[in-house]
């Protein structure tokens, strides 16, 4: 793929038709563009165009001060903004060398498990739809409604939580999450059996995700996959395990694999990850009863932040891969640059090979097991 | 072995600098052998910086201006326009190591008035379109890359907005959009 130039396809009998996907299209998420050049049903070529939702972020970031950006960090990816707040605020924290109390990690661990499972419910039940089951979809939002639920106790949003501060949290997890995190954590585990139920063994979704744009581990690797995507091609990478941070290392759980790194394994992957947070979250709660009440949430941290001048990059693990950001600093109250690392940038760079010779429809599924995020991908 | 040993007797002569800072280690490298230098960081036995974790570039227009004005109440501001300027642009690449998970930023620096980079995606293919976005934004050119055009500008955008000296509202340039272009 990177030696061919990238001209109009001209062998066979020349006979394409070429079809634009997008960037207004119920199965596109978002805004994304592809515009296809297909033989019969099968895409010859696939060329996808992106930057319909670019907002400049990074230019934005020069203009405002360190905490001036966090709410434009909920707008990357939208369905799990608090894995992005918590990846900026660890990147200037690591700029100006503090470390946040045990408690305040605790909780911000709990905040991006329950933010991961949004997210995976999310993927899981638009594939569901995109391949023409809806009623899975049904299963999964009412769910994540619950969690945000949750969100919505601790600062009143729902999508765009605006989380955490720089140095610590503000505010402690809500009471009420006792009480409802055992109902919650049962509503979830029924989703999930309703939709492998409804799913996983069924003759069509089989048909239709099992042998779907398989992708090799060395290709995967190449292009810079992580996360579920990278996992599912048989990588068993995760950050949480490879460079742990916050307490992911004291914590019990698996990194789910797969196999063949089809729709199919995708898909399972992602099922099987949302179990692993549960399984987190009641590790981290647990911790979290067992400190004192009056544990501080909050590093000393100056009112007005000026980091030192100087430049790093920090990255955490995200529901779709490794979420980064690099942030050089002059020594002023404005970072002098901002570079943010989204997941499916890397992913979805690797679209046409993956899509090349497959079938249309196949190519929305593809698109949807990706988990691209518009508002990541072109920030 | 700590990493900055390993990456200094790995590249010998080609290492400009090797510094740390919160633990994380820079590598500053001469411009026109940074091909050469990502091979050998990604073929050493002892390193194996295999993966490509992102590639991007930085203005550092504003910071040689700061700089420059601190000095002027000391020194006249003719004798700082005699110096030779100083390079505007740097690209970073991130390597990670799959096997030790270590990490490594390696730096080039690019004169605005050559404004020219091997590409990285004989390498990597992930640095396929990190290249274009570098592109879009400083007008930074990879030779050698296969597809270099905008990735989310628009074709026929004017400026690199990513520069310092591109104002944050921009100048208003407006997208025509064809009604059928393909």
């Amino acid at each position: 793929m990177v030696q061919e130039p990238n001209g109009p396809v001209v062998s066979g009998s020349g006979d394409y038709v070429t079809i634009n996907i997008g960037p207004s299209h119920p199965a596109m998420h978002g805004t994304l563009r592809v515009i296809a050049q297909t033989d019969g049903e099968t895409v010859i070529k696939a060329d996808p165009e992106i930057g319909y939702l670019h907002r400049g972020v990074e230019k934005l970031g020069e203009n405002l001060t360190y905490h001036q950006f966090i709410p434009i960090t909920d707008r990357l990816n939208y369905c799990s903004a608090i894995a992005n707040n918590v990846s900026y605020e660890r990147a200037v924290e690591k700029l100006m060398g503090i470390e946040i109390p045990v408690k305040a990690q605790l909780v911000r661990v709990i905040m991006m498990e329950l933010a991961r499972i949004a997210d995976h419910q999310v993927c899981v039940g638009i594939l569901g739809v995109d391949l023409g089951a809806f009623t899975p979809f049904f299963y999964q939002i009412i769910q994540r409604e619950e969690i945000y639920e949750v969100f919505e106790w601790y600062n009143g949003a729902r999508l765009t939580n605006t989380f955490g501060r720089i140095g610590g949290l503000d505010a402690d997890l809500p009471e009420k999450f006792a009480e409802k995190w055992p109902g919650l954590k049962d509503g979830i585990r029924k989703a999930n059996d309703e939709t492998d139920k409804l799913l996983t063994h069924n003759r069509i979704w089989m048909d239709r995700t099992i042998g779907v744009n398989p992708f090799s581990p060395e290709d995967a690797l190449s292009w810079g996959f992580t996360g579920p995507c990278l996992r599912a091609c048989g990588v068993k990478r995760d950050m949480r395990k490879n460079e742990p941070y916050y307490l992911y290392d004291q914590f019990d759980f698996d990194v789910p694999t797969g196999k063949n790194g089809d729709v199919f394994d995708r898909y399972m992957v992602r099922l099987k990850e949302m179990e692993e947070s549960i399984k987190i979250i009641d590790q981290a709660y647990r911790m979290y009863l067992e400190m004192p009440e009056d544990a501080p949430l909050k590093a000393k941290v100056p009112k007005i932040i000026k980091p030192p001048a100087g430049e790093v990059y920090s990255a955490i693990e995200s529901p779709n891969g490794e979420l980064g950001f690099f942030i050089k600093s002059d020594g002023s109250d404005k970072p002098y640059r901002i570079k943010i690392r989204p997941p499916c940038y890397m992913i979805y760079q690797a679209f046409p090979e993956m899509v090349e010779g497959e079938m249309i429809a196949d190519l929305i599924a593809c698109l949807s097991s990706l988990n691209i995020i518009a508002g990541e991908l072109d920030r | 072995m700590d990493l900055k040993e390993r990456v200094e007797r790995c590249l010998g002569s080609d290492a400009l600098s090797v510094t740390e800072y919160r633990g994380d280690i820079t590598v500053e490298v001469p411009r026109r052998r940074i091909i050469t230098v990502l091979k050998k960081l990604k073929e050493a036995a002892d390193l194996e910086f295999d993966f490509l974790t992102d590639l991007f570039g930085v203005d550092n227009l504003d910071l040689y201006k700061k700089k420059k004005k601190k000095k002027g109440d000391e020194e006249e501001a003719e004798k700082g326009a005699q110096e030779p300027q100083p390079p505007r642009f740097e690209v970073n690449y991130l390597l990670q190591s799959l096997k030790s998970n270590e990490r490594l930023r390696v730096k080039i620096q690019v004169p605005e008035d050559d404004l020219e980079v091997e590409s990285a995606t004989v390498l990597w293919k992930a640095a396929d379109w990190p290249e274009r976005e570098c592109f879009d934004m400083f007008g930074i050119r990879f030779k050698g890359h296969y597809n270099l055009k905008r990735l989310l500008m628009w074709d026929e955008f004017p400026d690199h907005p990513l520069r310092k000296d591109y104002p944050l509202e921009g100048k208003g340039e407006e997208r025509h959009f064809p009604v059928c272009e393909f």
